[in-house]
């Protein structure tokens, strides 16, 4: 061996491979060896991936970094592997039954066109379980689990991930010569690339089917499977074209803060639960959160917690607020001080409480929803007249919810509406339109 | 400075803030808005967020990435935490560096995704075969959302382990105010490499409880990892010794250091007749039943669980010793009133304040329980 030369990257003190005798795997195996030796690599940049199954023993025998996962899964540490460093060379080791429990990350992986390399190890069944059909058993072929012939069609593996981008994508057998340069090829594509190898489970499928090196090019033949190199492509790979496409994000603010200056005061003394409800879609949850920010320039401590159903734009939407002058963590669970009612959807939702408010408590509602069973106080709000959007009411009834209670001044709520200026002009409109409902 | 945010913003200010450059994630109501602020902030700082095509592929992209050099985070919910199930345990085999944010939703099933509950607690700490402990940490407010997803990096380089933090909807999508100088940024913990020149056994520790030093992918070492069942070396062993090792290792490494890790707030008054426990988002009404229990002459101790697993047994025992009662509340039917029950003598009487209803339990609630109101 000459200096810097690898004659292989197996670890010979561990040899035998495991496989049995006539095992597909230990001709991959030997063949991946030779590709590995043919391209030189740091063993230290080379990183095995293997799935589970008889295949994924392969990776114990190389001296090169090795991640052995879970049944289907390799495919995700291996884009996990490359996202973090696109320097290494990541290679997946994987079965025919890996590709089929872990089908979905092969097809995202070949659609992101990582760069990866996967091997498949295709021996048409479960070798490790017990010679049980895999997604790429052929129709007719006996195995385990269909044991008067199989009825389902094979997965064509190489159509798959070459109509969904994959960078470079081959078929052969485990016994052709020219695999170690294919797989050199491959490990060297930038892109995803797939080899989809077939070969023989002496130990099940040839038991099962009688079958044979001869059988298996015929059988591809039969399917319409080409060989060779299928597809190739050299778009963009995923791991740098993500660092290009967000490089300019690079020493931009990190979640900058948005603060809030305490300039005005507050007469609350207690803390004081507000809920306001009212419909999804109808901006309830900003209203509330400029409410509270209002609070917060008025030296007040906040809380708002929503309620809404999975759908975004339809039924209620509700915001429960307190405000004190303490820091404690107040989650409403007490009925509220004040309520404010909008739209059939607020209403729908919050009979319930509103029936069991208190004497002591205050209830702005909508006019047209009214009459409501409550003991509250009831203040109905007009928008009998306005030409405000419905988008704006929640900001309008809460200035008049402010202006009814004095909670905190009128110009915090104000300010606060500003915040955001492509939408303080219109937010400032509705306050002054809710200053009028209470008429 | 007074600002006005969410749990899931606190908590991704605590991922970038503790050196997170790895996020992996699949929407899932409540948990979606940590991924879209990783998905925005972390290409500032250089990292990577990604949207993965499923949970499965989410914590996979983690681990991965954890083993060549990132430090790794994922957020989901309960649905997406079974779907985690088989990938925490690689978690755990191959000693990988993980944090998993759950924002409990009610359950079961797809339950109800704007419904808040803590019904993942037994889940978390068993879900995923073999049963070796896992580090949980819960949150109370805006300030602890911050504050233990800091310490959860922290604890998962400390033990190489994934650490979840086990927050809940009303934990993570009310919004309050914070003083922002309460945020206290804590040192990152470098992480505990191998010697690049000395000799490198992947999984080789001196005592059962030590953490193997790691060394990365595409560094100076040539690393095995594995999910299997391995030797020091990280070969695949069936051999006895070699299996009683690591499996006595994967639990001393976390058990043996329980102190290390407890994060429990205990307000004890002398003479106490009842302990309130509480975790999550039922802390603060728990602080609050003591101090109106106390406020009419009540002798009653207050007892906030942060770290729920493992189970601070030393802080739950002191905090329990000369109480006739302990009274638990949760959202969920008496998950970790379980753990309670199993820490108190069998005079001591332990009683559940639970609710599945999607809504709140209240300090009135755990003050009428304990025939304190
Ligand atoms: C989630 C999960 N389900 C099932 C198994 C059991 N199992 C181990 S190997 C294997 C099939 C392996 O077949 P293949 O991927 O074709 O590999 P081969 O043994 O043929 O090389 C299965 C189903 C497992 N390890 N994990
Ligand atoms: S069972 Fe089949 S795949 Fe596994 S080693 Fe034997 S021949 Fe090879
Ligand atoms: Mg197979």
């Amino acid at each position: 061996m000459t200096a810097g030369t690898r004659t292989t990257y197996l670890n010979e003190a561990l040899l035998p491979l495991p496989f049995c005798p006539g095992c597909g795997h230990s001709a991959i195996v030997r063949h991946l060896d030779a590709a590995l030796v043919q391209l030189q690599l740091d063993p230290r940049q080379v990183v095995l991936v293997t799935d589970i199954g008889c295949q994924g023993l392969a990776d114990c025998y190389f001296d090169t970094n090795a991640f052995h996962g879970l049944h289907g899964r390799s495919i995700t540490y291996a884009t996990g592997i490359k996202l973090a460093n696109p320097d290494l060379k990541v290679i997946v080791l994987i079965g025919d039954g890996g590709t089929g429990i872990g089908g979905h990350h092969l097809l995202n992986a070949a659609r992101r066109n990582i760069g990866i390399t996967v091997l498949v190890f295709n021996n048409l069944n479960f070798g490790m379980t017990g010679g049980e059909h895999s997604v790429t058993t052929p129709p007719g072929a006996r195995t385990a689990t269909t044991r008067q012939g199989h009825l389902e069609r094979p997965l064509d593996l190489c159509a798959t991930v070459g109509v969904n981008g994959a960078g470079f994508v081959a078929r052969t057998t485990a016994y052709d010569k020219q695999l170690p340069a294919l797989i050199a090829q491959a490990i060297q594509h930038d892109g995803f690339a797939l080899i989809d190898i077939w070969e023989l489970c002496t130990a099940y499928f040839v038991e099962h089917n009688r079958f044979n090196r001869a059988l298996l090019e015929q059988t591809m033949a039969d399917l319409g499977f080409g060989t060779g190199i299928l597809y190739q492509h050299d778009g963009p790979e995923y791991s740098r074209a993500y660092r290009d496409a967000l490089r300019d994000q690079r020493g931009q603010p990190v979640m900058p803060p948005q603060p809030l200056v305490p300039r005005y005061s507050s007469p609350l003394t207690a803390p004081c639960h507000i809920a306001l409800a009212g419909a999804a879609g109808a901006k309830i949850g900003s209203a509330a959160a400029i409410f509270c920010q209002g609070a917060v320039l008025s030296g007040l401590w906040a809380t708002q917690r929503s309620d809404y159903p999975v759908t975004v734009r339809s039924g209620h939407s509700v915001a429960d607020i307190v405000l004190s002058q303490d820091d404690a963590f107040h989650v409403d669970t007490t009925p509220p001080d004040l309520m404010v009612v909008l739209f059939s959807e607020g209403l729908k939702k919050e009979r319930g409480r509103i029936a069991h408010l208190s004497a002591k408590a205050t209830l702005l509602i909508d006019a047209a929803l009214l009459p409501v069973q409550t003991a509250a106080r009831v203040v109905p709000l007009d928008f009998s007249t306005t030409r405000q959007k419905k988008e704006t009411w929640a900001l309008m009834a809460l200035a008049a919810l402010l202006e009814h209670t004095g909670l905190y001044p009128l110009e915090a709520f104000r300010e606060a509406a500003a915040l955001r200026p492509a939408f303080a002009e219109a937010n400032l409109a509705a306050i002054e339109a809710g200053l009028t409902l209470l008429t | 400075m007074r600002e006005f945010i969410d749990g899931a913003e606190a908590i991704a200010r605590g991922a970038l803030d503790a050196g997170c450059t790895f996020f992996a994630g699949y929407p899932i109501t409540p948990a979606t808005p940590i991924l879209l602020h990783m998905i925005r902030e972390l290409p500032k700082v250089g990292g990577i967020a990604i949207q993965a095509e499923d949970e499965i592929a989410a914590l996979g992209f983690c681990l991965g990435a954890a083993m060549a050099g990132a430090r790794a985070f994922t957020a989901t919910s309960g649905p997406g935490i079974a779907l985690y199930s088989e990938h925490i345990g690689l978690a755990i085999m191959a000693e990988v560096p993980v944090v998993i944010v759950d924002v409990q939703r009610m359950g079961p099933s797809t339950g109800g995704a704007t419904t808040t509950a803590q019904g993942d607690i037994q889940f978390l700490r068993w879900g995923t075969s073999g049963g070796y402990p896992v580090i949980v940490l819960a949150p109370t407010d805006v300030y602890d959302c911050y504050r233990l997803t800091q310490r959860a990096f922290d604890l998962a380089e400390r033990f190489r382990a994934p650490v979840f933090l086990a927050t809940d909807k009303d934990t993570g999508a009310t919004r309050a105010t914070v003083e922002s100088a309460r945020f206290e940024r804590v040192p990152v913990r470098a992480r505990r490499l191998a010697d690049p020149a000395g000799p490198f056994v992947p999984y080789g520790v001196e005592r059962l409880d030590d953490v193997p030093p790691l060394a990365h992918l595409g560094g100076p070492h040539l690393v095995r990892l594995t999910s299997s069942s391995h030797d020091e070396r990280g070969y695949l062993t069936k051999a006895p010794p070699d299996l009683d090792r690591l499996n006595r290792h994967l639990a001393a490494k976390i058990e043996q250091h329980q102190d290390e890790i407890a994060l429990v707030e205990a307000d004890l008054q002398p003479g106490a007749e009842t302990l309130l426990i509480g975790y999550g988002i039922t802390a603060r009404p728990v602080q609050e039943a003591a101090r109106a229990a106390r406020a009419k002459g009540e002798r009653v101790s207050a007892l906030v669980v942060r770290s729920l697993w493992p189970v601070p047994e030393d802080a739950i025992r002191a905090a329990l010793t000369g109480v006739r009662r302990a009274i638990v509340a949760e959202l969920n039917l008496g998950q970790y009133r379980r753990e309670i029950e199993r820490l108190a003598r069998d005079d001591q009487e332990v009683i559940g304040v639970h609710r599945v209803d999607g809504t709140l339990i209240g300090a009135e609630d755990i003050l009428a329980e304990g025939g304190l109101a």
